[in-house]
């Protein structure tokens, strides 16, 4: 459900970008969405898809990268993908683990006319 | 034509939370922000904090519990300020919803203001409202998965409290994976088993929280 004002608050960035740079249409929006983050694709699709109505970024397509949830191993430096049961290294069984993707929430770049 | 853009989309939160922030500074608050699923004992911790500061610190209270204002009402008779935010639904807090509640709470007259936040553990990770610290109650009937279910909340959280230990004997609930678990990803984290209804635990928590306020 925080889809609704994570929309919102994208939605304004991506307005306040486009009209600093004179654009009179925003084509596409490009957006990196981490796992961890809990924020649904399609949720923000369909807030979009309402909210941008009568705005310059009405009909614009959304694209998604979604940055899994992967951990680094402070033991042996090797990166993996978080389990779902169980958050040991692979590569060393150690526990002492870093989150270093699946966190981000960003506009990476629009596409504007 | 294309336009770089990377910026944060949380970020017209974050500015307003860190005006928050200022505003907390300059009136030397310290503010935590509670945060858990429905039931899982935030109102119950609050209550239990409460009793345990009396005379000790001045503590305020933000309720943001969609439910009603029952939570509210509860602490307001422990005597001390407290504001509820009704969030129209939201599943979570903001900076800006919070920013509006601080205008009907003494701040002066606050050293320590406890924020409960809206049942949740997914969607108020992401927002901050300008707190020093987040704490994390999950309770042992919600299962020791939570982690791996919700590791944002578990990664971000500078305390996280087991409560309702005094129903381990009835549950499957094994309190040393859980907590290596999650010390594995969040090596600042502290961890207190604590039972808002026997007492059991919540001294600990309190004797911590007070050398937080004090630091
Ligand atoms: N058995 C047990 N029940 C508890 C404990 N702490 C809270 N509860 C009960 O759990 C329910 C929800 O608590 P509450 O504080 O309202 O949760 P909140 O929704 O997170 O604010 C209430 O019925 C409490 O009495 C505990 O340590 N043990
Ligand atoms: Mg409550
Ligand atoms: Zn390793």
């Amino acid at each position: 459900m925080h889809e609704l004002s994570i929309t919102q608050s994208m939605l304004d960035l991506v307005l306040e970008q486009a009209k600093n740079a004179g654009a009179k249409e925003v084509g596409k929006i490009n957006l990196v969405l981490g796992e961890m983050t809990g924020v649904v694709d399609r949720a923000v699709q369909f807030y979009f898809d309402f909210l941008s109505k009568g705005t310059a970024a009405e009909g614009a397509a959304l694209s998604f990268k979604v940055i899994p949830t992967t951990a680094r191993c402070r033991s042996c430096a090797k990166d993996f993908k978080l389990g779902e049961f169980d958050w040991t290294c692979p590569h060393c069984q150690g526990n002492n683990i870093e989150i270093v993707g699946g966190k981000e929430l960003f506009v990476e770049s629009i596409e504007v006319e | 034509m294309e336009i770089k853009v990377v910026k944060d989309i949380m970020g017209a939160n974050d500015q307003i939370a860190q005006k928050n922030r200022q505003l907390f500074d300059s009136n030397q608050v310290f503010v935590v922000n509670v945060m858990a699923s429905p039931g899982a004992g935030k109102t119950s911790l609050i209550l239990e904090t409460i009793k345990r500061l009396k005379g000790k610190v001045k503590v305020g209270v933000v309720e943001g519990d969609i439910s009603s204002s029952l939570d509210a009402e509860a602490i307001g008779k422990e005597g001390v300020p407290v504001v509820q935010i009704n969030t129209g639904g939201e599943c979570h807090l903001d900076a800006n919803m919070t920013s509006t509640a601080l205008g009907s709470l003494p701040l002066g007259d606050i050293e320590l203001l406890l924020i409960e936040n809206v049942g949740n553990l997914v969607c108020p990770a992401e927002f901050k409202l300008g707190e020093d610290m987040r704490i994390l109650i999950s309770s042992t009937p919600e299962g020791d998965d939570k982690p791996f279910k919700y590791p944002l909340m578990f990664h971000e959280a500078d305390a996280v409290l087991i409560n309702k230990i005094d129903l381990l004997p009835y549950l499957k609930f094994d309190v040393d994976a859980f907590s290596k678990a999650i010390k594995g990803i969040n090596q600042k984290v502290k961890v207190f088993p604590i039972s808002c209804t026997t007492g059991e635990g919540v001294d600990r928590w309190v004797d911590w929280l007070l050398g937080q306020v004090g630091g």
